[in-house]
């Protein structure tokens, strides 16, 4: 849906990140980054492994401070404990000995930060089950995670960050080490939860072609700098060029986007024979 | 029936106070450090486990020396080694690995001296054995009130911090993220777990003692696949080797040697290894016996994972 949409006001934007920089070990991650997401929408966080994606979302968390500019959560400024964000992280790994089953996992998004232990056992026993149901993981609520698939975890770890009822997803690389069937089926689940929840999901990826179905919106990040809009506005070769701070094409074919680097390529993006497409070397499939 | 029952308990066996009071201190430490030992399992910290009992020795030892509990000096040097270890060993894995040797270490040193002083300024060698090695039926009755109120305590901050620990040991991020206290949970954990160690040191040696904190709770882990369950069958595991331990041993006075009897920690960290073992036989059998019925009904859903052009990057 690559339709043109309004511009965000500051008002009821539910994210608003204005002008943030981060310095971690003498170099600067993150350089007056400022985009802004509304409620419900499906937004891409586009950028090559290593770009600052990952910081992002921490700065977003409050688990990271950045050294200038502010970030509004929902209108206000930034807690350490915001029960307005829900959060996949990247990479979890879940231990086949972890005594935990799909629905334990699940049950802690609700109270794992609380102390002592839980009570009400019927009630909670029923959001868990409702939550289950929701991302459609009823069949493996009881086994183990450990043992689970990756793309079975990824509901789980989604399920967990959504039954504390968030109004902002955030969710870093949820699609990196996905076979392609369980990559769409995640892609599918998410942006119904955005559509039906009301729920600002927003999705960090080095690919940018799972998300083109569905995305409202993205932000490019290259270098540490940002470009933002809809995916028509950003993903061109005069934005992307002035982002990588040199020459870059935009390929589109086949209904996929390809980002091609000049001859020299800009720096710290990786390169790769892509099969199927007729280009020489210097071609990178975003 | 009765003759099994004399078979198995030795004359004198319901009699005995040293029996008593070691049925009830191996009851109460084994169901502390299964409950706790499933933390340190699922955490991977049974390294620094093993070392908090070992660095204990040294505790354990200067006490004697002081004429005090040992008790009390494995339970002070092992705190005082948890928070050393938190402290060198930062954030990263590698780290904390490096510490916890270096930590342990020097406790070792520390106790090679204290068990030195401690032979020739009581001229027996018997105390190296019992702080090392532990021995049920030695253990004070005195001591009784303070073992079963220090459980009482580890298992009530256990539970406190249940839940923020299940959610830490899956992901620390993910807990950051919650707004748990992620750095002073995992000092609190260690703590509780330095008093672990420490009670089972008491009862089955500062060497022995991870046996009893690592090896139930591992075995629980193969049995149950929910949270609280492993919590219970690790305790209820840890109170079944101890209490066969300290029936074996009593039994072993009728073995060769006739007359001295088999030490009771033995008996404890080998039923524990059996436990161990035979849980692992139980969880092979069922998964063999899950794969042959899913061999006959095919999978549900074939994942695809056909290679599609350009997709990597």
């Amino acid at each position: 849906m690559n339709v043109p949409v309004p511009d965000p006001s500051a008002d009821d934007a539910i994210l608003n990140v204005d002008g943030i920089s981060v310095w971690l070990a003498g170099r600067e991650v993150l350089h007056d980054v400022r985009f802004r997401i509304m409620p419900g929408e499906f937004t891409g966080l586009i950028g090559s492994n290593g770009a600052g994606k990952t910081t992002l979302f921490r700065v977003i968390l409050g688990l990271q401070t950045s050294s200038t500019g502010s970030v509004l959560v929902g209108g206000r400024p930034l807690t350490h404990r915001n029960p307005i964000i829900g959060y996949v992280p990247q990479k979890v790994f879940f231990d086949p000995d972890m005594p935990l089953r799909a629905r334990d996992v699940v049950g802690l998004g609700l109270d794992g930060h609380r102390l002592g232990i839980p009570l009400d056992w019927g009630r909670r026993r029923q959001a868990v089950d409702a939550m289950l149901d929701a991302v459609d993981a009823r069949r493996f609520a009881d086994a183990r995670v450990g043992n689970l698939s990756g793309g079975e975890q990824q509901r789980v770890l989604i399920a967990h960050a959504l039954i504390s009822r968030p109004r902002l997803l955030l969710l870093d690389e949820p699609l990196a080490n996905l076979d392609i069937g369980a990559e769409g089926e995640v892609v599918a689940l998410l942006a119904r939860i955005a559509r039906e929840q009301r729920i600002a999901v927003f999705i960090s990826a080095h690919d940018v072609n799972p998300l083109l179905p569905v995305m409202d919106r993205l932000v490019y990040v290259a270098a540490g700098k940002t470009a933002s809009g809809t995916t028509a506005e950003v993903i061109r070769a005069e934005v992307l060029s002035a982002l990588y701070g040199q020459h870059v094409d935009v390929l589109r074919v086949h209904g996929r986007i390809l980002v091609v680097a000049g001859a020299e390529g800009p720096p710290g993006v990786t390169f790769e024979e892509t099969d199927g497409v007729a280009a020489g070397p210097g071609v990178v499939s975003l | 029936m009765n003759q099994v029952l004399r078979a198995l308990f030795a004359p004198g066996f319901f009699a005995s106070d040293p029996v008593h009071a070691a049925l009830v201190v191996g009851a109460v430490v084994a169901l502390v450090t299964g409950a706790v030992g499933v933390f340190t399992v699922i955490r991977g910290q049974a390294f620094a486990g093993h070392a908090l009992g070992e660095v204990g020795s040294a505790g354990g030892s200067a006490a004697f020396l002081g004429g005090a509990n040992p008790l009390w000096g494995f339970m002070g040097v092992a705190i005082v080694a948890a928070g050393l270890i938190e402290l060198l060993g930062l954030h990263r894995p590698r780290a904390r690995d490096v510490a916890t040797g270096l930590v342990l270490g020097a406790g070792l040193g520390l106790a090679a001296l204290f068990l030195y002083l401690d032979a020739t300024s009581s001229s027996t060698t018997g105390v190296a054995v019992t702080i090392l090695f532990g021995s049920l039926f030695a253990v004070s009755q005195q001591m009784l009130p303070s073992i079963v109120a220090l459980s009482a305590v580890s298992l009530v901050v256990l539970a406190v911090c249940y839940r923020m620990l299940l959610l830490s040991s899956l992901s620390s991020d993910l807990a950051a993220a919650r707004g748990v206290p992620v750095r002073a949970l995992g000092i609190a954990y260690l703590v509780i777990m330095a008093v672990a160690v420490s009670l089972a040191a008491e009862t089955i040696g500062a060497i022995l003692a991870t046996a009893l904190v690592v090896g139930p709770p591992a075995t629980a882990l193969r049995l149950t696949k929910r949270p609280g369950g492993a919590l219970v069958v690790a305790g209820l595991i840890g109170v079944a080797a101890v209490w066969l331990g300290i029936v074996l041993a009593y039994d072993s006075y009728y073995w060769p040697p006739a007359g001295h009897g088999w030490p009771v920690s033995f008996f404890v960290v080998a039923l524990v290894f059996l436990f161990y073992l035979a849980a692992g036989a139980v969880t092979g059998m069922t998964q063999a016996r899950r794969s042959r019925r899913s061999e006959r009904a095919p999978r549900r859903t074939a994942s695809g994972c056909a290679e599609h052009p350009g997709d990597a990057a």
